[in-house]
């Protein structure tokens, strides 16, 4: 039995690095696309075979599904050049390489050295000792919301600004022709699907694997289906409403952790007895963000109308958002 | 009993994920190699979907696995209808 489940081991490594080599090797950028989410979809499989379930539903929504549908999304607006444009700052020949080898180099070295530094049996135990404060019996939810809350806090900051980098593109481009019968269908079957699979994941964060990016990455699978079969915005709520739902993770996140000072607590550290309900709270704030964030990624650019909001936004985005 | 029905089940359904595999690899044109393909996806895995569920011995867990199939039923016969749709010729219309 453990010979065959070598074989199956040794497969899915040797079919990993396969994929990998060839989606960053191919010339043609499609056929590099297409690979590439072949290869998170392997990468999934091989997380969940290392028993790391949140790993490989994270892998599977963010990695192949949205980060492939984003490629398929910029392959469409990428113009027909294939040729190496002039690069607009002189980069002498082999400084890239160097470059290259010197980050290589030293993220080997960082990797070998956590390997000595880190003891992570201690770690881990320290984690599920503390777990009956957290809130949650979900361990990985417990060090993503709990112990280390202000590096999640940040990750939604990274979120946040790299939609605005989006918002600063152009207006973005005009859905596809309304879909055929078959994809139509296929939509209005599925996006409910999606919904109820993203509340389900969002809520079974507490107790097994799931939780805010997993939904939001499941919510926003649902938006790219609604631009697949012709609409426009994806799904997403009015302008006004949209810089709200944008900025909602983070705001209720700072707002939890602020709030909790007030209980006399330090910033971020919630109160045993509240835990899992602040944690609840957080993650769905997370999960409307996430889910926009990566929507408003694949329209590709700011949705319509966006720029008027922004001309009258003292005015009108009080009222709208009320 | 049950088991050697379930493993059975799973050899055969293994028997059409193989010869869709060929069917793709093998097959001249588009249409018939999506043809090929679609026999592995709804045949191929129902049967590894009713075998596995009869290992399983849970009517949840039995549950879940139809749910799977029949997700991966639709998708993929739309998938199939709008690539074979998007390969027509483009003069042709509707």
């Amino acid at each position: 039995m453990n010979t065959l489940w070598l074989l199956v081991d040794l497969t899915l490594a040797s079919l990993l690095l396969g994929l990998a080599a060839a989606a960053t090797l191919t010339r043609d950028l499609k056929r590099g696309v297409v690979l590439f989410i072949a290869f998170g979809l392997l990468l999934a499989v091989v997380w969940a075979r290392l028993r790391a379930p949140d790993l490989a539903l994270a892998e599977a929504a963010i990695g192949a599904g949205v980060a492939g549908a984003l490629l398929l999304a910029a392959l469409r607006n990428e113009v027909a050049i294939e040729q190496p444009r002039p690069s607009p700052v002189a980069v002498p020949p082999r400084a890239l390489d160097m470059l290259i080898l010197v980050l290589g180099a030293t993220m080997a070295w960082a990797l070998l050295e956590s390997f000595r530094a880190a003891d992570p049996a201690r770690l881990a135990s320290q984690a599920y000792a503390a777990l009956d404060t957290s809130g949650v019996s979900n361990p990985v939810t417990a060090v993503l919301l709990n112990y280390r809350a202000y590096d999640t806090l940040l990750e939604l900051a990274v979120i946040l600004a790299a939609v605005l980098g989006v918002l600063s593109l152009a207006p973005a481009q005009a859905a596809f022709r309304p879909a055929g019968p078959v994809l139509s269908s296929l939509v209005r079957w599925l996006v409910p699907l999606l919904i109820v699979t993203s509340g389900y994941l969002l809520w079974v964060g507490g107790h097994a694997p799931g939780g805010a990016f997993q939904a939001g990455a499941t919510l926003a699978a649902a938006a790219v289906l609604l631009r697949l079969g012709g609409m426009s915005r994806a799904g997403l709520p009015g302008n006004a409403m949209l810089r709200g739902v944008l900025g909602l993770g983070i705001a209720v996140f700072c707002a939890v952790g602020l709030l909790v000072v007030l209980a006399g607590h330090n910033v971020l550290q919630y109160p045993p007895a509240w835990a899992g309900g602040l944690i609840l709270l957080i993650e769905t704030a997370a999960t409307l963000s996430i889910a926009a964030a990566l929507a408003l990624a694949y329209l590709g650019g700011r949705p319509q109308g966006w720029d008027q909001t922004t001309a009258q936004m003292p005015s009108t985005s009080r009222g709208d958002t009320a | 009993m049950i088991d050697a029905v379930a493993i059975a089940l799973i050899m055969l359904g293994l028997v059409f994920f193989i010869a869709g595999s060929v069917g793709l690899l093998r097959l001249p044109d588009l249409h018939s190699r999506l043809h090929a393909l679609t026999k592995a996806d709804n045949l191929g895995l129902g049967l590894l979907v009713a075998g596995v569920a009869l290992l399983e011995r849970s009517v949840v867990e039995a549950l879940q696995l139809l749910l799977v199939w029949l997700l991966v039923l639709a998708a993929s016969a739309a998938s199939a209808h709008l690539i074979a749709q998007h390969a027509r010729p483009r003069g042709e219309s509707e």
